[in-house]
């Protein structure tokens, strides 16, 4: 695992990885939108409301699974001081909070026509708000500082407090949320059949090699902005 | 005498001298909570049912107002760089979150129970409420520490502090006022202060250890 801490290493292997993770992106959403959107069959509760699902669902995964990869590489980055790492965090977090926001919206649209009313304070999206503004605290942490290395600290620790807390926030919240109002329709109490579950494993298989793919592409960037400083930083020392 | 108690006493100390400190936390506080009453109108049904929210909402937004004086002033003027030089970094966070704990939600939890009858919550409301306080403040005291180290010599620090830690403190805010509705409902409101014992434990064991490595990092 440590020979992958070494920039050049990490970037030979991201770059055999890219083109791959693009061709499974291009094709899942070239054969998942059209299943999803217009062949897959119409739900006999919600109608053709549930096709907002194939994009909703993946999306609120991916808010989740980026936040773990954030953490897991937090931790890398404090225990052994990975230099990738904390690049892996920092180039995953607004990509993390576009995925809760895109839940949020989704889950928004999807509520007019179930709900009659864009919010309910449905447990499942209430927990989904708060995880989008703990990444934009970290994200907001990651840049207060003049001192990048200490924004990365920070940023790494309050990740880690962050898995502690946001299992905590979500059964709170649902606990909350059961408490104050009866059972609502959601969108995990229906049972898929074959034909919804298929489009439904594709966009989220596309969904994540999207972000595979746009992570890889910042990471190019914040190292050959990082090469930049260095060469700033040696050139403005040599006058 | 030991390390821990010296620096608690040393914040007590420049708390009883900056008396004025505590005083505008708590001149925060009620103000807040009375906005509510001026935003719903003062009719009592209205304020009894949510007078439990609006006191835990407030008393979290006041334990954040009190935060700077957790290390960042310490920060400023050097002398938490000669503590962490010269001290057990574990004993020195403990003490120090003791020591805001004292200052800030204990004079809190003196006003609360006024503020919470100037806002018509009912009697039966009281006792889960002070209890829910006790256990519930000094969790925001733990998580405090966490964030206000993690900001030290941040720009914009202050409202950072407050975007970073609002949400992690929707479960104390859940869990207590939820007793306290529970209680005037008389639907049980053993299980939430239970819940809230055990984020404490949770709290008091984890938060430290993050605080330290905070601290650390920016002092470093």
């Amino acid at each position: 695992m440590h020979k992958y801490a070494n920039p050049t290493q990490f970037i030979r292997i991201a770059n055999a990885v890219l083109p791959w993770s693009t061709a499974i992106a291009v094709a899942a959403f070239v054969i998942g939108l059209p299943l999803a959107l217009v062949f897959s069959p119409p739900d006999y509760q919600q109608g053709e409301t549930v096709r907002i699902m194939y994009v909703h669902v993946p999306a609120a995964w991916m808010s989740l699974m980026v936040y773990m990869v954030i953490a897991g590489s937090s931790a890398a980055f404090l225990i052994w001081r990975h230099t990738v790492a904390h690049l892996i965090a920092r180039a995953s977090a607004p990509l993390g909070a576009m995925f809760a926001a895109v839940c949020l919206i989704s889950g928004m649209l999807w509520g007019q026509p179930m709900w009659g009313t864009f919010w309910v304070w449905d447990a499942r999206l209430t927990s989904v708000l708060i995880l989008f503004f703990i990444y934009i605290g970290y994200i907001a942490l990651l840049d207060a500082f003049d001192d990048p290395e200490r924004g990365d600290r920070a940023a790494a620790i309050l990740a880690l407090v962050g898995s502690v807390n946001v299992p905590i926030i979500h059964f709170s919240v649902e606990w909350w949320s059961t408490l104050h109002q009866g059972t609502i329709i959601t969108m995990d109490g229906l049972t898929l059949s074959g034909d919804m579950a298929r489009p439904l494993l594709i966009m989220v298989a596309g969904f994540t090699a999207f972000y595979v793919s746009v992570v890889i592409i910042r990471l190019r960037a914040e190292l050959l902005a990082a090469k930049i400083r260095n060469a700033r930083q040696s050139l403005a020392a040599a006058e | 005498m030991s390390v821990f108690a010296a620096i608690v006493r040393r914040d007590l100390k420049l708390a009883v001298r900056h008396a004025g400190d505590t005083a505008v936390v708590l001149a925060f506080f009620v103000i807040a909570a009375i906005l509510f009453a001026f935003g719903v109108g003062p009719e009592a049904g209205v304020l009894a049912r949510i007078a439990a929210g609006v006191v835990w909402t407030t008393a979290l937004l006041s334990v954040l107002m009190s935060l700077d004086r957790l290390f960042a002033a310490d920060f400023d003027d050097g002398s938490l760089e000669q503590l962490v030089i010269s001290t057990d970094h574990l004993v020195l966070v403990v003490a120090k979150v003791v020591a805001h704990w004292l200052v800030t939600a204990v004079p809190l939890m003196v006003v609360a129970p006024v503020v919470a009858l100037a806002l018509q919550l009912p009697n039966t409301g009281l006792a889960p409420l002070m209890i829910g306080l006790g256990l519930g403040t000094p969790i925001l005291s733990l998580l405090g520490a966490v964030g206000s180290a993690l900001v030290l010599g941040a720009r914009r620090g202050s409202v950072l502090v407050a975007v970073l830690l609002l949400p992690l403190y929707v479960p104390v805010l859940i869990f207590g006022a939820a007793a306290v509705e529970a209680a005037i409902t008389g639907t049980g409101h053993v299980l939430p202060l239970q819940v809230l014992a055990g984020l404490l434990l949770v709290a008091a064991s984890l938060c430290p250890w993050a605080t330290v490595a905070a601290l650390r990092s920016a002092v470093e």
